[in-house]
């Protein structure tokens, strides 16, 4: 339950959300690109108000990707063909185009030899980057990860979390929920720090971590870091 | 006891079991297509069309098939609406198994994990995309094992358009028994004809399932 965020994240920016379960980093999250609907407030995408009623969602989705923390990769498609989905029915790209497309993504994240082969036979840190590439052969102004690692065993996050951190040096913008302190201090431009439905406090990571000013922040950290 | 009724009537036997095999996979193809339409609207986010189907659904499953085989073929005609009793027996089944197979098909999508509709509409398909190229095709896949149950039902049922003077298997089966009063020997073999029909149906249907079974997903089949 989301009682009041207000936040702005500028292109090229790497912004990741922190804090307590049951905060509401992934409603915030999910009500950006309207999975959840927002009951009040609004959101503005490139100066363009998305909650309004006569915005054609589709079209601004296919601009935003979004990477989950079950992976929900299309159980039924190859790792290919995952990806090759919506170029073609969104963008509506040729066959040919899309498969091309597809592979070259999936060289980005290290899967090329994965091409075919279906999600269940992929271990998570594989499906994981198999659903990045997904997100990011759409082209997109923005990638949403929602906990992407939350999932995985210990030993399979740090390929996910090295493909993230090549994104954002490549410029991506993203904005980031996840509990990987390490990657928030070493990618992120600016931490967010959400507790009971609103933003408590945000700034450069360095601050964030030496010198939280709300004592629930200083909390948080502190029981996090501990683990 | 001897076979010759049954060899002697071979050829009017094979005629009865090919329109039964007629009616039944007409009956299946309709039952399946609106069966789709309307498991897809028993989940639609339209009330309207959610209660229609829902509906439909209660309305010809808790009613006898042969009432309402009864109402397409005599009641009909009062309205105005003359068909064939073949077309009749075949509607009447086919609409009848539709509201079941929505149901299963209601199933199947609802099996499917929510994350594959909102991994869909995330990335910009629209529902009826996400429907179409996501949802329904897993969901196809795990109702198999209860549509072979429905095609089987449906195959023993279509003996009821017997009462409408369809010569399918079971009124071929009446019709001789009145000639010959050999009812044992008659129906035992007419249930032996149904039976191989049924048995083929659930191979194939097994069939089909490993064939579209997805790699590294579900229980080895």
């Amino acid at each position: 339950m989301l009682k009041g965020v207000n936040l702005s994240v500028y292109k090229g920016e790497v912004v990741v959300v922190i804090g307590p379960s049951g905060s509401g980093k992934s409603t915030f999250l999910r009500c950006l690109n309207r999975l959840t609907e927002p009951t009040k407030g609004d959101v503005f995408f490139e100066g363009v108000k998305i909650t309004a009623p006569d915005v054609d969602m589709n079209v601004i989705r296919a601009e935003i990707g979004m990477v989950f923390q079950s992976f929900n990769l299309f159980l039924h498609l190859t790792a290919k063909k995952n990806i090759m989905l919506a170029l073609t029915k969104v963008k509506g790209m040729e066959v040919e185009d899309a498969e091309k497309k597809s592979v070259e993504a999936l060289e980005r994240v290290g899967l090329a030899d994965k091409a075919d082969t279906y999600p269940g036979q992929l271990s998570g840190g594989q499906q994981q980057r198999v659903a990045i590439a997904r997100a990011v052969a759409m082209n997109p102004k923005l990638i949403m990860f929602d906990e992407p690692t939350s999932a995985l065993d210990p030993e399979l996050i740090g390929e996910v979390l090295d493909v993230m951190k090549s994104l954002a040096k490549g410029g991506m913008t993203m904005i980031v929920v996840t509990h990987e302190m390490g990657f928030a201090r070493e990618v992120a431009d600016r931490v967010v720090f959400m507790d009971h439905g609103i933003v408590l406090e945000e700034g450069a990571p360095a601050e964030i971590f030496t010198s939280p000013a709300h004592e629930r922040t200083k909390t948080f950290l502190a029981r996090l870091l501990k683990e | 006891m001897a076979f010759e009724l049954i060899t002697d009537n071979l050829g009017f036997f094979a005629k009865g079991a090919i329109l039964t095999l007629e009616i039944s996979l007409s009956a299946i193809a309709i039952g399946f297509v609106l069966g789709i339409l309307m498991g897809l609207g028993r989940v639609s986010r339209i009330l309207p069309v959610r209660l229609l189907s829902t509906g439909y659904v209660e309305a010809l499953r808790g009613t006898p098939l042969l009432v309402q085989i009864f109402i397409i073929y005599f009641g009909l005609p009062s309205i105005g609406i003359y068909l064939s009793p073949l077309v009749s027996g075949i509607l009447a089944v086919g609409l009848n198994s539709a509201a079941y197979q929505a149901e299963i098909i209601r199933g199947g999508i609802q099996s499917v994990p929510k994350g594959q509709l909102e991994a869909a509409r995330s990335i910009g398909m629209t529902y009826t995309q996400s429907m179409r190229h996501v949802v329904l095709p897993q969901a196809l896949r795990l109702i198999v094992p209860p549509m072979t149950n429905e095609f089987i039902t449906l195959i023993k049922d279509s003996s009821l358009v017997s009462a409408i003077g369809i010569w399918e298997l079971t009124l071929v089966g009446k019709e001789l028994n009145a000639k010959y009063f050999e009812p044992f020997q008659i129906f035992i073999f007419i249930a032996i004809v149904y039976f191989i029909m049924t048995y083929a149906t659930s191979k194939i249907m097994r069939r089909v399932e490993k064939r579209f079974k997805i790699p590294g997903y579900g229980a080895e089949a």
